[in-house]
């Protein structure tokens, strides 16, 4: 079946997928696709189990059931295979920060096997669409916040991935610094990049193809966002969460 | 191989850019090692003693010179007096208190043989121990000047006539005592190889079970396994650097125990080098399989301390393997400190060669083989 | 009145928060307790200086009953192993460099044969040096063998060519009596400096890590907004430390007393309190240490050289203070646990009281005092 979807362009199979830590259970029996090239939004509350579900697509964390695919290849049997194919941007800051912009760059050139003309070409055209090229060699310390994040973004880029993940890219950043982001995320898209990208802003929704609403570990919405609202009979996607969520916030998860 | 080099670089821009890890590694080795070998030894001069004499002949009193002259003991006071001597006991001001009795001439002449009392004040330790075959070593080699002396006196006294055997056929051994290998018994030239062991893993194991913990601790290890880096890969290029800088560390350490404390070099350095690499290979192993185990750098510190503290403890470094009780010692041949301790003292003080260090050699190189395995299989990129 | 009592309960809100932060890193409270309990076996056991089972080889070109008798009086004795006996002195030098001979005793071609004619008989002693002081006690071991094999020899021939007994020469006998600890066991001894060592461990490191970790991660602004003052902060973090380092004491005591039967032998209260006044110093230095970094691994890295290897080094724990040339000894009067394992041993071993420790406590109470003041107001000026 997988290879059926593989042949239409799903980037991303889940099905079923669940782990558990202890009697806690994460992610409870998820299911859905992502097709190729699509931007898909995969929401939720903070603590809903978004992370918890990109690390097993990923090959971080191994699921405790169900079945997951990316890029084509299983994530219990080929997580290595799946590194080759995809780019990460965790939600902690992931580059290291006494190096300089450069340094960073060149090193996860090198990790993915780009010769030395790609890194540098790659580098240059890099720094100049951030507007970095004057702090290549800064180290990143000592480079805005903002910046950073797109930084970070750009480098999870640079090998030319089939597919990126992106772990609340725009948490703590100014309304400016999110706007040019999402410019950035389009970009790739438009590219053939898909994108699968968690947020807990829920105005961010428009901006994705598709859109899924996790809520106490279970995948409580999917589809695009026209079709959500009008399925929930709301104005906004901030107000379909609500309703989604208001009958769990009434009872707590432990 | 090629992701090794472009993580192995980083890896040394991390280090270079790191005051003070740096200072950690390159000068306060140094400064420890100098510093350890002049107060890491056993050997003992001018330990204050009190002589309580009930004798005052002369043979008690060129037994007493005796013992301040040897370099060895200072004498604080003398009397006659044993309640004095107990005083000074028990501030602590002496640490050893030699009595001798009443008729202690007397019965040397008379019966060849007499009693004195060293009193040895065992809360000073090993020193104690130390003070004692001191003082063993005085008394006989002072009883053997007197034998002599008095022995022609008591021979001709009872030479028969009719014995056939001549006045020199009295038996007489000769007894040459040779010491090997630090015929100074310099302490320094034990301690400084040993301490250089110490050191040299300290950096090895704790360096790179920190730096593990710190990519764990602020998230860029979870970067890193996202990336088709392998494991191998990883650890090859992570541990790489530290191994180079332990290297050095030696090279440097050894140079200023020779330049300062006048270690000899008598083995084979290529020998040595070779030994300490392998060495090297099982003391990072062991921090990599630390970080595996910790999640902090803090929880990294204290673990390898722990770790670190109990192998150099057993391995021979301060005090000799040979002392433990048997069953000790048998379980410190799991030790890898005290193999390297060995081929390092064996190779510096003895000079050795292949042949004499092959059994610890065997040892380090199974260690090696096995420890890495264990590591490796360890360290998961992926979280179960 | 009002914001006392809210400041009392903020307190009390932080010891039991600190509590449960000490609690809760499960691997750090491992380390805390089990350390006290692997120091006192390692310590006990892999930590000694004692000469037993010489391993002993035997070069005899020219057996005969004499050679053999010897050889015989070598085997028979606990002191010593025979583990190889050959022909040629040119075999012991692997030997001696693999380790498998500590000592060797080489008889001359022709000491049958001198013996026989009345000359002198020659036997070499050869002794592995490379640790000085296991080799002059093996050396005197030998020595003092052949010495009682050489006047058996002489009480037997002399027996027999004369019909009176002649006492061969002179012997002054040592009675050795280990004050404070008559059956020397080391254990009595590396006690006082293991409760120093482990105190300075939990006290200042801990203490060091726990304030800094606050600072790195922020929580500490967290609190200077809250009701409390400063000097409630530092109380309210470094009391439970206090009650662990308490605990620590006592675990080490009773586990001495339990596996190797160390007593004390005098007052167990003034051992706690003196015990209670280190933790103090300890503390204080800890938390100086912390007020002057930032990060923990330097603070770690300040805790470990400034406090511990001191501690372990020059506090005369394990190496005799006397043996140390007089510029570290002069440091070692500045580092408070050599007071405290002072005060420790003279209580435990000697049984005395303050009437001969008033001095050492009053150096510890001004230590503690000094410290206190000082790390309270520099951490003061940290904060603002």
């Amino acid at each position: 079946m997988t290879r059926a979807l593989e042949a239409e362009g799903v980037a991303i199979i889940a099905r079923d997928l669940t782990r558990r830590f202890g009697t806690f259970t994460a992610c409870d029996r998820i299911s859905f696709d992502v097709r190729a090239g699509e931007v898909f939004g995969f929401l939720g509350a903070n603590g809903a189990g978004k992370t918890t579900a990109i690390r097993m697509l990923t090959g971080l964390l191994l699921p405790t059931s169900g079945q997951a695919t990316v890029a084509g290849h299983d994530v219990y049997t080929e997580s290595e295979a799946i590194k080759r194919h995809i780019g990460y941007m965790s939600q902690r800051f992931s580059l290291y920060e006494d190096l300089t912009v450069t340094e960073n760059v060149r090193l996860y050139g090198g990790i993915y096997d780009l010769d030395n003309r790609q890194i540098r070409d790659r580098t240059a055209a890099m720094l100049s669409r951030l507007g970095l090229t004057r702090a290549a060699r800064d180290l990143v310390r000592d480079i805005p916040l903002g910046w950073r994040q797109k930084l970070a973004f750009s480098v999870a880029l640079l090998h030319e991935p089939r597919i990126v993940f992106l772990d609340e890219p725009t948490s703590g950043v100014d309304p400016i610094t999110r706007r040019q982001f999402w410019e950035l995320i389009y970009e790739a898209a438009s590219s053939g990049t898909t994108v699968f990208v968690t947020t807990h802003y829920m105005d961010e929704a428009e901006y994705c193809d598709r859109i899924s609403i996790m809520v106490a570990g279970r995948i409580g919405a999917i589809g695009t966002p026209s079709e959500l609202k009008q399925q929930f009979g709301a104005h906004s996607i901030d107000d379909v969460f609500v309703r989604l969520a208001r009958p769990v916030q009434e009872s707590p998860r432990p | 191989m090629r992701r090794i080099l472009f993580l192995a670089r980083a890896e040394v821009l991390h280090v270079v850019r790191d005051r003070a890890t740096l200072a950690q590694v390159l000068v306060l080795p140094a400064a420890q090692l100098l510093i350890l070998s002049n107060a890491a030894t056993f050997e003992i001069r001018d330990t204050p003693a009190y002589v309580v004499d009930f004798d005052g002949s002369s043979t008690s009193r060129e037994l007493v010179h005796r013992f301040s002259s040897s370099g060895h003991f200072r004498i604080l006071g003398q009397s006659a007096s044993p309640e004095a001597a107990n005083e000074q006991m028990l501030h602590g001001r002496v640490t050893m208190v030699l009595t001798v009795p009443a008729d202690f001439e007397r019965s040397l002449v008379r019966e060849g043989t007499a009693p004195v009392q060293i009193a040895v004040n065992a809360e000073k330790g090993a020193a104690a121990g130390i003070v004692q075959s001191y003082a063993g070593r005085i008394l006989s080699a002072y009883s053997t000047e007197l034998g002599v002396a008095l022995r022609p006196t008591a021979n001709s006294a009872r030479a028969t006539p009719g014995d056939t055997a001549p006045v020199t056929g009295a038996i007489r051994f000769e007894v040459e005592a040779r010491n090997w290998y630090n015929p100074t018994l310099n302490y320094q030239h034990y301690m400084v190889p040993g301490l250089l062991v110490a050191l040299v893993t300290l950096i090895g194991t704790l360096l790179s079970a920190q730096n593990i913990a710190r990519e764990k601790e602020l998230g860029t290890l979870e970067q890193l396994n996202v990336t088709p880096l392998t494991r191998g890969q990883f650890i090859a290029a992570k541990l790489m650097p530290f191994w180079v800088l332990a290297v050095v560390d030696l090279g440097v350490g050894l140079t200023l125990g020779r330049l300062f404390f006048g270690v000899p070099i008598r083995g084979s350095l290529l020998l040595l080098f070779g030994s300490a690499a392998l060495y090297l290979v099982v003391a990072l192993a062991i921090g990599l399989w630390i970080s595996t185990l910790v999640e902090t750098q803090q929880q990294a510190m204290f673990v390898t301390f722990f770790i670190m503290n109990i192998y150099l403890l057993m391995s021979g470094l301060f005090t000799p393997v040979d002392s433990m009780p048997p069953w000790v010692q048998t379980f410190s041949l799991l030790n890898p400190v005290r193999h390297f301790v060995t081929i390092s003292r064996a190779l510096l003080i003895k000079g050795a060669g292949l042949a004499e260090i092959a059994e610890p050699l065997l040892f380090l190189g199974a260690y090696a083989a096995i420890m890495l395995t264990l590591a490796v299989r360890q360290y998961s990129k992926r979280a179960a | 009145m009002n914001a006392r009592r809210i400041s009392l309960t903020a307190l009390r809100g932080l010891l039991i928060k600190e509590t449960y932060h000490i609690l809760r890193d499960r691997r750090t409270l491992i380390v805390i307790t089990l350390l006290p309990i692997l120091q006192v076996i390692l310590f006990g056991y892999a930590i000694r200086t004692d000469v037993r089972r010489v391993r002993l080889a035997i070069v005899d070109p020219t057996p005969d009953h004499t050679t053999l008798a010897l050889r015989a009086r070598f085997a028979a004795t606990d002191a010593f192993h025979v583990v190889a006996v050959v022909a040629e002195a040119a075999d012991l030098d692997p030997m001696f460099k693999r380790g498998m001979a500590q000592e060797a005793v080489v008889f001359d071609p022709s000491f049958a044969q001198s013996l026989g004619r009345g000359l002198p008989a020659r036997v070499l002693v050869i002794t592995d040096a490379t640790e000085p002081n296991a080799g002059s006690i093996a050396q005197s071991y030998a020595l003092s063998v052949i010495d009682g094999y050489e006047r058996e020899l002489r009480a037997a021939s002399s027996a027999i060519r004369s019909r009176e007994i002649v006492v061969p020469g002179a012997l002054i006998v040592p009675e050795v009596r280990m004050q404070f600890n008559p059956t020397r066991e080391s254990s009595n001894l590396f006690v006082p400096g293991l409760m120093a060592f482990v105190l300075t461990i939990i006290s200042s490191l801990m203490t060091a890590i726990s304030l800094t970790r606050e600072k790195e991660t922020g929580t500490m602004e967290a609190l200077l907004v809250s009701p409390l003052r400063p000097w409630q902060i530092i109380v309210g973090k470094v009391a439970p430390y206090l009650v662990v380092g308490f605990l620590s004491v006592l675990g080490v005591i009773v586990e001495a007393r339990v596996i190797f039967h160390v007593p004390v032998h005098g007052s167990v209260t003034l051992l706690l309190g003196e015990g209670l006044l280190f933790i103090l110093v300890s503390l204080s230095l800890g938390i100086l240490i912390s007020a002057q970094t930032t990060s923990q691994r330097v603070a770690m890295f300040a805790a470990l050289v400034g406090t511990m290897l001191p501690t372990l080094l020059l506090s005369g724990f394990i190496f005799p203070l006397e043996s140390m040339p007089w510029a570290l000894q002069a440091i070692s009067y500045i580092v408070p646990a050599r007071w405290f394992v002072t005060v420790a041993r003279g209580i435990m071993l000697k049984g005395i009281g303050l009437a001969y420790l008033w001095r050492e406590t009053m150096v510890l109470a001004a230590m503690a005092l000094v410290l206190l003041v000082l790390s309270t107001r520099s951490f003061h000026e940290r904060l603002e």
